[in-house]
């Protein structure tokens, strides 16, 4: 059964599309790498798999609940929470408004940050963690939503090589469970790693497995301003470079 | 040691001390543990805002001879939608519409107070005054306190969960909104609740300065809110204390305790650092 069908889906703000003629598929257990420049509709797709925003176009059918890993930068650090608070968050839709997460949701919370392999830092504050670590509570709410579809909008950015491993390994294994996995990224041999990618640049310019991230559709999906780093497989998108450099 | 438990325990036997010591307790419990939302939702200016924006309302209530908390009810009401009405026309942004409501229902308050047929007791209206509250305002105060300690209690989940980040609260199924609504409208109540004690210029004391010297004193939220809750009642026994044994007006040391606790906080802070 297929988790997310997207049908020549056009997702805009206010009437205007801002990104075009979308059709993939995401099955269970599969990893699915969404490639693309700032602003060239990554945030849009999540939005519109969230239900924050309904296509303007064409069917966007999910059968399954989807959960999402957000970027950590955005959550307020000086924020009173712990890592089991955040991780307790994740049941809280389930209950209705007037009951509060009891033993079984914070039991549950507990399973997944174990899950995570953060278990002993449950009592630390959420501020107080590493990139990584945030990155990983985050993980762990979205196991205690217990969605069929995970999404992790730049899950790798700002965070140790120690942390993207672990991160790595707990993709894999959230697809392993069965679950769809879609992982926004600027990294293309990472995306090369995953089940299917997916390019958009305001519209999508390819869908399928990692064989068709030629030069040709990654020149597409970033403009032309890709960089040859070495022969083979090594291309990145320019400004990706331009980081790196910055930092080193 | 005799001396000392006499003068600790006088004040108590008195029923006006009784009743301005529950009624203390009440906004010390709702003002305390609210305080914390206001301060981690940033919206402690609003507070103020409906605080003093509902200043017609009071004066109406007493001009009507009408109970103060109806008023005060109406009042802020009457506020947040000259607030909400302003600040959806375009180009005006949310400060400035406060700013002119605000300014405006109080300007409007003080012209009705100073209406020669107004009765005495503008001040009470303005400050507040613990010492002179009844068995009924206590009644009243307690049927609007406890349903806001039970939304408080129930919701704790949802307000975390917003105030952690709104972006990302609709897609673990939280619409902020109806959370933040929630929020204003707790605040109101608790507005409400401590107009009768602190008045329409001192409120705000109770539902900032307990929150502020609390979050100084830990990073973690459960002692804050325990924190908060007893720095708002202790302070509110010390303000009526020094209004037992020195004659100053009740709502203006109580006010001033709380601002004193955040005070030493700081400076312990500092110290501590």
């Amino acid at each position: 059964m297929t988790l997310v069908a997207a049908h020549d889906v056009a997702i805009g703000y206010g009437g205007r599309p801002v990104l075009e003629g979308l059709s993939f598929t995401v099955d269970p257990g599969q990893r699915l790498g969404v490639l693309g420049p700032n602003g060239g509709g990554k945030s849009t797709l999540m939005r519109a798999l969230l239900g924050e925003l309904t296509p303007l176009a064409g069917r966007l059918e999910l059968t399954s609940r989807c959960s999402v890993v957000p970027q950590t930068e955005r959550s307020r650090l000086d924020y009173p929470v712990t890592a089991l608070d955040v991780a307790v968050m994740g049941s809280v839709s389930r209950l209705p408004w007037w009951r509060r997460p009891g033993r079984s949701e914070r039991r549950r919370a507990h399973a997944a940050l174990a899950e995570v392999g953060l278990d002993e830092l449950a009592g630390r504050s959420f501020g107080e963690l590493s990139g990584g670590q945030r990155q990983r509570v985050l993980v762990a709410r979205a196991l205690v939503q217990d969605a069929g579809v995970v999404l992790l909008d730049e899950p790798f950015t700002g965070v140790d090589a120690a942390s993207a491993e672990v991160l790595a390994a707990l993709i894999d294994r959230l697809a392993a469970e069965g679950r769809g996995v879609l992982v926004a990224t600027h990294d293309v041999d990472q995306a090369r790693a995953f089940d299917r990618v997916l390019c958009l640049n305001r519209r999508q310019i390819a869908f399928g497995p990692p064989e068709v991230l030629t030069r040709a559709v990654l020149e597409a999906t970033y403009g032309g301003a890709i960089v040859a780093v070495d022969e083979g497989s090594g291309i990145l998108p320019a400004h990706h470079c331009e980081h790196e450099h910055d930092h080193g | 040691m005799g001396d000392a438990w006499t003068w600790l325990s006088e004040p108590w036997g008195q029923a006006f001390m009784q009743h301005a010591f529950i009624e203390i307790g009440l906004v010390g419990l709702v003002g305390g543990w609210l305080g914390c939302w206001v301060l981690l939702y940033g919206v402690s200016y609003s507070a103020e805002s409906l605080a003093h924006g509902m200043f017609p309302g009071l004066v109406g209530a007493s001009l009507l001879g009408l109970p103060i908390v109806g008023g005060a009810a109406v009042g802020a009401g009457a506020a947040a939608s000259g607030i909400a009405g302003i600040g959806e026309r375009r180009g005006i942004d949310r400060d400035t519409a406060v700013g002119v409501v605000v300014t405006s229902f109080f300007g409007l308050g003080a012209l009705l107070a100073l209406v020669p047929a107004s009765p005495p007791g503008i001040q009470e209206l303005l400050f507040g005054d613990v010492l002179a509250v009844s068995r009924q305002d206590l009644l009243v105060t307690a049927l609007i306190a406890l349903p806001v300690l039970a939304l408080l209690w129930v919701l704790h989940e949802r307000l975390l969960a917003v105030g952690f980040d709104r972006s990302t609260a609709r897609a673990i199924g939280i619409a902020p909104r109806p959370v933040e609504l929630a929020v204003m409208l707790l605040v109101a109540a608790a507005v409400v609740v401590s107009v009768q004690a602190l008045g329409s210029l001192l409120v705000v004391a109770v539902l900032v300065a307990p929150a502020a010297c609390a979050r100084l004193l830990t990073h973690r939220l459960g002692p804050m809110l325990w924190l908060s809750v007893a720095v708002a009642v202790a302070g509110g026994v010390a303000g009526l204390y020094v209004s037992y044994y020195w004659g100053t007006a009740g709502g203006a040391s109580i006010a001033l305790c709380l601002v004193g606790a955040y005070l030493a906080a700081m400076a312990a802070e500092a110290v501590l650092r």
